[in-house]
């Protein structure tokens, strides 16, 4: 693989990760505990399709083959889809979802905030605009992190259940393969191990204040940035891309 | 072409409204990053939040705008960076928003207001800074939902990001 490869593969990852992301927020509108949620939920899930179109949008221009944001997210399959595995989950209940998003997000966060600096100016302009929009995001999410923690004996009990199921999808995160490695060597772009340290620190403090036991590092699931996913990514992009399926190149 | 000058063109979008909050042009938005006069006129204009529904209408607003005064060749340049923040909003748009009854951002933006949430927030009605947050999330993303505890006005206030 080459250095253009590469960011070609990574700004598409990048994309994967906010647009499923965003589907799965996408099916929680109405099923929110509360109005302000609700509108939380919306307004979050239209920043990450928001950071997708411009990261399709910028990896079609790196690809060079005329493909728009639209070619990436309606026209793929499952295996072409290169999200990591945590985003695909199911939403599960509310502290599920929150437990995602903030174990994603505090990545998130430290991954963009690496990347404002990179060597490449089109990916560090996006990440300087979207780092600003998961900064807020996460604060709003690592409240409820602590405020379902610090709660009830039964909301405790489900937080850290759902913390314990995440957990062994968190390490797709850091671990760098051949792209990666790439965009390390090649664009000064973020350094996995580093990045793992801080958010190991900030997902300890979050969870200590929220009085949730850290999981321990067990078994790891894989493959989600190789292409090899769980069967969920598969109903979720025929519910996603059912139009565009169905009615190829329907506009409105 | 020779015949338009580029404070032509500053003027005509200073009556661009933005969709969403029509009370402020997108001059006094901040988000006209660039006027410039080639064969063609450019605009270049800078999202608020990525996710912006109003993106693509202003964008048509802006194309308009300009070819209702006759100039045919127009284009629209997305640029990204530097990224808008609140603090791009111009001192007049900040006014204008006040009147119109929503809060305008009242401190820098930047990491502590995105971690540490806002401090006091005045009312823009009567100006107490005795107001609670009712929610943090708006009619849209930009936007807080307040009241102010002094004469009871439920109001907006435009979120520092």
């Amino acid at each position: 693989m080459n250095k253009e490869l590469a960011l070609l593969a990574y700004v598409t990852r990048l994309g994967d990760n906010a647009l499923i992301l965003a589907q799965r927020m996408v099916q929680a509108v109405t099923l929110c505990p509360e109005l302000e949620e609700e509108l939380a939920n919306a307004n979050f899930g239209l920043d990450y399709i928001g950071q997708a179109r411009l990261f399709y949008s910028y990896a079609g221009k790196l690809e060079g083959k005329g493909h728009s944001e639209d070619d990436f997210a309606f026209l793929r399959d499952a295996h072409e889809y290169r999200n990591v595995l945590l985003l695909e989950q199911p939403n599960g209940h509310f502290g599920d979802m929150m437990a995602r998003e903030f174990l994603f997000e505090s990545f998130y966060l430290l991954q963009l905030d690496a990347l404002q600096s990179c060597d490449d100016t089109g990916l560090a302009e996006i990440a300087a605009r979207a780092v600003k929009e998961i900064r807020y995001h996460l604060r709003h999410v690592s409240q409820w992190i602590v405020r379902l923690g610090d709660g009830t004996d039964e909301s405790h009990a489900r937080m850290q259940q759902a913390i314990n199921d995440h957990w062994p999808y968190t390490g797709e995160l850091f671990s760098a393969d051949a792209v990666d490695v790439l965009l390390r060597s090649d664009f000064n772009g973020p350094d996995l191990d580093v990045i793992r340290e801080q958010w190991q620190a900030n997902v300890a403090a979050v969870l200590s204040e929220a009085t949730l036991g850290k999981p321990d590092d067990g078994w790891m699931a894989s493959g989600g940035k190789q292409g090899r996913h769980s069967e969920h990514l598969g109903y979720l992009l025929a519910e996603m891309q059912f139009l565009q399926r169905s009615h190829p190149g329907a506009n409105w | 072409m020779q015949s338009v000058t580029r404070e032509q063109v500053l003027q005509w979008l200073s009556s661009v409204p933005d969709p969403e909050i029509p009370v402020l042009s997108i001059m006094d938005l901040g988000i006209v990053r660039d006027v410039r006069m080639n064969d063609e006129v450019v605009v270049a204009l800078t999202p608020t939040y990525t996710g912006c529904p109003a993106t693509e209408v202003i964008e048509q607003s802006v194309l308009e705008a300009i070819r209702s005064h006759g100039i045919i060749n127009v284009s629209i340049e997305r640029v990204l960076s530097p990224p808008w923040t609140t603090d791009w909003i111009s001192d007049a748009g900040k006014e204008k928003l006040r009147n119109y009854g929503i809060a305008p951002p009242e401190h820098a933006a930047g990491k502590r207001a995105l971690l540490h949430g806002e401090r006091s927030v005045a009312c823009p009605r009567c100006s107490s800074i005795d107001t609670m947050r009712v929610s943090e999330y708006g009619s849209t993303a930009c936007k807080a939902s307040y009241k102010c505890t002094a004469c009871l006005e439920p109001f907006e206030y435009f979120k520092c990001i």
